[in-house]
């Protein structure tokens, strides 16, 4: 338009989000291996821990990305760790990778049925009709006791050595590495998606689907084809607890879950997938360290460290640190 | 000729009130029309049957002499007829950039690619940096849009409707909420739309339209009362007996 315009160029972007995924990638491995080294005793712990990660990756890609509200994501993840655990139990496919893989699908499944209710409704209807889902698929597999054990769980689930090599032992090294290898792999693939242009148009989405309509986009599938991809990470997440506890439980499909899930979510912070890591660490091993100093209180203690955070950080730990960072580097340039 | 956008006597009614009746217009390429009218005169209305949110009860809507009163609003997008709105809708938390690569993407059917970032996109990035250039949006583009100032918001409507490559734009007031200092930049951009390009504007600023549009088409009550040059309108007896009696006086009117 006028010579206005030959000022300034873009900052220089390029490169940078790629470099930081290998730094994330690196920051989870480092604290996988310093865990390993300190608390050779907690493997089964950590491991539990990545399962829920995946649940907690995956609600943030349809909470936090798409701005869709739920408390049934634990459907996914439950969907996974059953048909991990039917397939090893009933099928006799006992093959780790392959375990997770059908419990990748099963949620996946999950996900595209459930979301073809969920997505029919907004705001609160929409949050109401995900616990309904949850709830409906928690009974549903609690009267199918001869397919998924009911209340008593479904157990008999003995995964055979990892790539024929590395049996699952009492200590839990094997499931610990395998949980680590599939939580860097699922973190990985997740940044590039969500950076992509279906990423943007979620994004998108989440701000003002009337805009997105204007241009031309469809806001329906765009929403179910998360939902898949969603699905499919919890359902690894259920298909590493089937694989590693070697039970799954009735719980492993349930509104409480879903709701902690959404808890770990909020406190690391929604939309950027390091929250979602950073709020499932917190929150497992909080309650972790407070049920071991006091059993009674624990729960108390833990609504506490929710409260302080809501009121004090609405934007969750890594709204704080993005403020923090905001704040230096508002003093570096002034 | 064939139009490249037409409406046939657009009908519509909300139970007993008719807010839309016997609309026609047909607009050529390169058209330059602005649909002006009183309060309630029916603009908002038409502007919702145009693009597919209402439904009319009578009439067609054709675009390149396709009749698309039936279809969805996003298929009408998609075949060339594009909208800005009234009230800026944009993603606050997304850069100028970010807006009209995802606009770009979308129109070459790329938005559901699962990896790779546009940035990766030469093509993609230089197009949307041509964009906001013509527009004056180069120096904010890496900025959020909360952080952008409304005038420039404005144009970034405008960008994004572009970047889609539209036949006919429909621009709802496109200077609406934008201190009187800045109307020209609104003004500057609009001069340097695309010469083929079909534009309907629905403005209230009347110095505003008589300076873009060529024809004024003026709504009453849901009717076309007049179709004619800027010049003509003004010494309309019918225009301003219908601006008379929706404002008190004619001042609007030059």
């Amino acid at each position: 338009m006028s010579a206005l315009d030959l000022s300034p160029p873009l900052p220089q972007r390029r490169g940078a989000p790629m470099a930081r995924d290998f730094v994330l990638l690196g920051a989870i491995l480092a604290v996988g291996a310093i865990g390993y080294v300190l608390f050779p005793n907690n493997l089964a712990l950590f491991t539990r821990i990545i399962a829920l990660m995946l649940l907690v990756l995956s609600l943030d890609l349809v909470t936090g990305f798409c701005g869709i509200a739920t408390l049934g994501q634990a459907t996914l993840f439950g969907a996974g760790a059953y048909a991990a655990g039917i397939a090893a139990s009933r099928y006799g496919i006992t093959e780790p990778l392959a375990m997770l893989g059908i419990g990748a699908a099963g949620g996946a499944l999950a996900g595209a049925i459930s979301s073809a209710v969920i997505l029919r409704g907004h705001g609160l209807a929409q949050l109401v009709l995900s616990i309904a889902i949850v709830q409906l698929a928690h009974e549903a597999a609690n009267k199918a006791s001869a397919i998924t054990g009911g209340s008593d769980g479904l157990s008999g689930i003995a995964p055979a050595a990892l790539f024929g090599l590395f049996p699952f032992d009492l200590w839990g090294r094997t499931a610990f590495f395998l949980g680590l290898g599939v939580l860097v792999a699922v973190v990985f693939v997740l940044r590039q998606l969500v950076r992509s242009p279906f990423g943007m148009l979620c994004r998108g989405i989440k701000e003002d689907p009337v805009r997105i309509r204007a241009m031309g986009a469809s806001v329906y599938p765009t929403l179910l084809k998360m939902y898949v991809v969603s699905g499919a990470v919890a359902g690894l997440g259920g298909g590493l607890s089937a694989v590693s506890t070697r039970v799954v439980g009735l719980d492993s499909l349930s509104f409480g879950l879903s709701a902690e899930a959404l808890v770990m979510l909020v406190l690391g912070g929604t939309g950027n997938l390091v929250g979602a890591l950073l709020g499932t660490l917190v929150v497992v091993w909080f309650e972790d360290l407070v049920s071991a100093i006091n059993p009674f209180h624990w729960l108390t203690l833990e609504g506490v460290l929710l409260v302080a955070v809501v009121l004090f950080a609405p934007r969750g730990l890594t709204g704080i640190a993005g403020q923090l960072r905001r704040r230096l580097g508002g003093r570096r340039s002034s | 000729m064939i139009p490249v956008f037409e409406v046939r006597d657009l009908q519509k009614h909300f139970g007993g009130l008719v807010v839309t009746r016997h609309v026609s217009l047909a607009m050529a390429p390169g058209d330059r029309i602005a649909l002006i009218g009183p309060n309630g005169a029916g603009k908002t209305t038409f502007v919702n049957l145009v693009t597919g949110q209402l439904r009319p009860d009578g009439g067609q809507v054709r675009l390149n002499g396709e009749d698309i009163t039936r279809l969805s609003p996003t298929a009408r997008v998609r075949r060339g007829l594009v909208r800005t709105f009234q009230v800026t809708r944009l993603f606050l938390d997304m850069t100028p950039e970010e807006h009209v690569a995802l606009a770009i993407l979308q129109r070459d059917g790329r938005s559901g690619r699962m990896l790779g970032s546009y940035l990766g996109m030469a093509e993609v990035t230089a197009e949307a940096a041509g964009i906001l250039a013509t527009l004056g949006l180069s120096p904010v583009a890496g900025e959020k849009v909360r952080e952008i100032a409304y005038g420039q918001q404005r144009l970034l409507e405008m960008a994004l409707a572009l970047a889609l490559r539209p036949k006919v734009l429909l621009l709802d007031e496109p200077a609406a909420g934008v201190p009187h200092s800045d109307t020209r930049l609104i003004e500057d951009a609009l001069a340097q739309l695309p010469a083929d390009l079909a534009v309907l504007m629905i403005e209230h600023d009347m110095d505003f339209v008589f300076r873009f549009a060529r024809r004024v088409v003026v709504l009453a009550a849901g009717e076309p009362i007049f179709d004619g040059t800027p010049a003509e309108v003004a010494r309309d007896p019918r225009v301003r007996a219908a601006y008379l009696g929706s404002y008190g006086d004619a001042s609007g009117i030059p």
